[in-house]
């Protein structure tokens, strides 16, 4: 008995010892709630992304990560209990959270304050990285996709003459047309028509017609799939036969159910494709669906790309010092799976996009654009 | 006349101050659960606010955090964007809290325009039509741009802290604690128990009915404006109805009526809540089983349904502690 307990505390002395090496970094997501598919794609992202470097043997002198992942409930007030947690409890390095912007933007003040430098895989709020330098984001920000939707349209499918139709009660929509209408226009070409529909509106028929009277070579359109279904039908009906442009708001399988072949000839601006032959994304891919069960979606490649550029940072850094790892990501300059990535100066990645084309009711890889 | 001993709990509630005070300090306790104590003294206010309308006037009330939102809004609104102050600025102090009591009277009024309702209405009725006032005040701030629509109202300054939450949840306890001894809480009561006998008795039902709403709702925006100066934003989607069944439920674990019960409640459910996330993870740790984050709110739920099989009255039923008990005085 007595020998037992000898080694039972051996055993407790040994773990303890292997875990104190370890390096801990916090991983939140809403793993329940409204919106727990995110949380799960992002939580298995993190995951996947640990395993790896442990195989490779850490992050830096042979230490592992350890990744203790917290429910946020995609609530904010929530949010916050879990980045106190994770930095006064469990004393994590870093944190790699959260999905939504309005969680994270409950929790930044707090990993700022601390000094805890931390990267969102998925919030696009504006304010996020703003609340200090602390702070990263590893998703483009929404008036991006415009400027690389304009790239593509002017040098790819060279259009010259272009119109734009958005939703004007949708701050997304009206972002993304307005980015594209002033790249479009600082690469030479001209905007025909840059036209606002009423939110919930599902005839466009009026601003279609006002639209094609230009002329244009291309449409761009920044609605989410509902309203691109309609808009692409009616402005086939109205004759309309050139491309069409939009954002990640085409992700959808019901953008065929509702738009059929009007579609066709559509493409549109995502933060990765599974089809991408970049080794770095087939590997991904093949890992994750094994592992998973299911092909990676935007959230799990957005965190999978979050925690490898925290993770690249901390070695790179050498250290687990707050201020360490923050000048560290300043300079990151990694090949993940959504692109090549480098921080702005307001710690916003710059990295490129995909373009996705529509062809025979299917999504289909078409190109890599850089900003 | 009876009254409530307010030595005996100002006692306790020094102790219970400095005792807390003196752990964060010599860091046995650390942020964290300060965090989770600030959080339970706030559902403290608006557990026992919520009480004074649905467990002592009888009311049935699902919108409380709707009112809360009208607190969270107005202070904020006041402390971000008309005086932008922060915890450095001089009288900084001084304007977050007449922010805080600012917002506490705008959402007593929004309580009194509920209050009518309810003089025609009873039960579910009634209920639906608290909600539907809850979803109104939060899609209202959803679409005001001024105060952030629906990304929320961001950047509140941290002026919540441990001494400002308990001076707080202190000062509702002992108000709404000696209101229900006195002539008006008996009223209220009466209003709970028969509400056609108590008219025929002389009470003013009506009076008493949207009294229990206006008190209500200002202790609600008194709470919502210290969740917004602690989460230092506020977001449309934290005053739903979802919220407002979570401070529902507290009251109910805690004993409908008995003011001591939502106390216990809101600091034992919040605490579950916590220390639920640290048992599973050590659950998982030792066996080895997948299971995550995930399986703590099923348990949390699986509690309170033995909680409301076995205790059906709550845990304290109608009953109050000793420390509130309230005394005879010449």
């Amino acid at each position: 008995m007595k020998r037992l307990s000898l080694i039972l505390v051996l055993i407790l002395v040994a773990a303890s010892i292997v875990t104190a090496q370890d390096i801990k970094v916090g991983g939140v997501g809403p793993v329940t709630g409204e919106a727990a598919t995110f949380g799960v794609s992002t939580k298995n992202g993190i995951m996947l992304a640990a395993e790896e470097w442990n195989a490779k043997g850490g992050l830096f002198n042979n230490r592992k990560v350890r990744i203790i992942f917290e429910d946020d409930k995609g609530d904010p007030a929530e949010g916050a209990t879990v980045y106190t947690k994770l930095i006064q409890q469990d004393n994590v390095v870093a944190i790699i959270g959260t999905v939504m912007s309005k969680v994270t933007l409950a929790g930044a003040p707090i990993a700022q304050a601390a000094g805890i430098p931390m990267i969102s895989p998925t919030s696009t709020n504006e304010r996020v990285t703003m609340v200090g330098d602390y702070i990263y984001r590893a998703c483009f920000i929404d008036p991006f996709q415009g400027t690389v939707g304009a790239n593509f349209a002017f040098r790819d499918l060279g259009a010259r003459k272009a119109a734009a139709l958005f939703d004007i009660g949708n701050d997304y929509t009206k972002g993304l047309a307005e980015n594209f209408r002033a790249q479009f226009l600082r690469l030479g070409g001209q905007v025909v028509a840059f036209e606002g529909h009423p939110a919930g509106a599902t005839d466009f028929k009026a601003q279609l017609t006002k639209i094609l009277a230009g002329k244009p070579d291309v449409l761009y359109v920044s609605d989410y799939y509902n309203d691109v279904g309609l808009i692409a039908k009616q402005a086939r009906e109205l004759g309309f036969k050139g491309p069409m442009v939009g954002g990640d708001g085409w992700d959808s399988p019901d953008l065929v159910k509702i738009g059929g072949t009007a579609v066709e000839n559509g493409f549109f601006t995502n933060h990765y494709a599974a089809a991408d032959p970049r080794p770095i994304v087939q590997e991904f891919v093949k890992k994750y669906t094994a592992k998973f069960g299911a092909e990676p979606d935007a959230l799990a490649t957005l965190a999978y790309d979050a925690a490898n550029i925290m993770f690249d940072a901390i070695k790179r850094a050498g250290s687990t010092k707050g201020s360490a790892i923050r000048d560290a990501l300043k300079t990151t300059n990694l090949n993940v799976v959504s692109g090549q990535v480098t921080f702005d100066a307001n710690r916003n990645p710059i990295k490129s996009a995909v373009i996705i084309e529509m062809k025979a009711g299917k999504q289909v890889y078409k190109t890599t654009v850089n900003p | 006349m009876k009254q409530l001993k307010l030595p005996k709990l100002l006692i306790f509630a020094l102790i219970f101050y400095s005792a807390i005070q003196i752990l964060y300090g010599t860091e046995i306790l650390n942020g964290y659960i300060l965090h989770i104590i600030n959080q339970s003294l706030i559902y403290v206010i608006l557990a026992v606010s919520l009480n004074l309308i649905n467990g002592i006037t009888g009311q049935f009330s699902l919108g409380h955090m709707g009112f809360a939102g009208v607190g969270a809004y107005v202070s904020g609104t006041i402390s971000t964007l008309v005086f932008k102050i922060n915890p450095s600025s001089p009288n900084g102090m001084l304007i977050f809290i007449f922010a805080i009591i600012v917002g506490g009277l705008a959402a007593a009024v929004v309580g009194f325009l509920i209050g009518f309702p309810s003089l025609r209405l009873k039960g579910d009725y009634l209920a639906i039509v608290t909600l539907g006032f809850g979803e109104i005040i939060r899609t209202v701030f959803n679409n005001i741009d001024y105060v952030g629509g629906p990304r929320g109202l961001l950047g509140i300054p941290k002026f919540s802290n441990f001494t400002t939450i308990i001076v707080a949840a202190f000062i509702t306890l002992v108000v709404i604690r000696n209101l229900v001894e006195s002539s008006h809480g008996r009223a209220m009561l009466a209003v709970r128990e028969n509400e056609l006998a108590a008219e025929l008795v002389g009470v003013n039902t009506t009076r008493y009915k949207v009294m229990a709403f206006v008190i209500g709702a200002f202790f609600a925006g008194i709470a919502g404006g210290l969740f917004a100066h602690l989460l230092q934003m506020a977001h449309p989607t934290q005053f739903g109805f979802i919220k407002s069944v979570e401070v529902l439920i507290m009251i109910y674990a805690g004993g409908v009526g008995s003011i001591t019960g939502s106390t216990i409640a809101a600091f034992a459910l919040t605490f579950l809540s916590e220390g639920l996330r640290i048992g599973i993870r050590a659950i998982a740790d030792a066996t080895g089983l997948p299971i995550g984050g995930e399986w703590r709110m099923v348990v949390y739920s699986l509690l309170l349904i033995f909680i409301m099989l076995f205790k059906t009255e709550g845990l304290m039923g109608t009953k109050e502690a000793k420390l509130i008990r309230l005394k005879e005085v010449q």
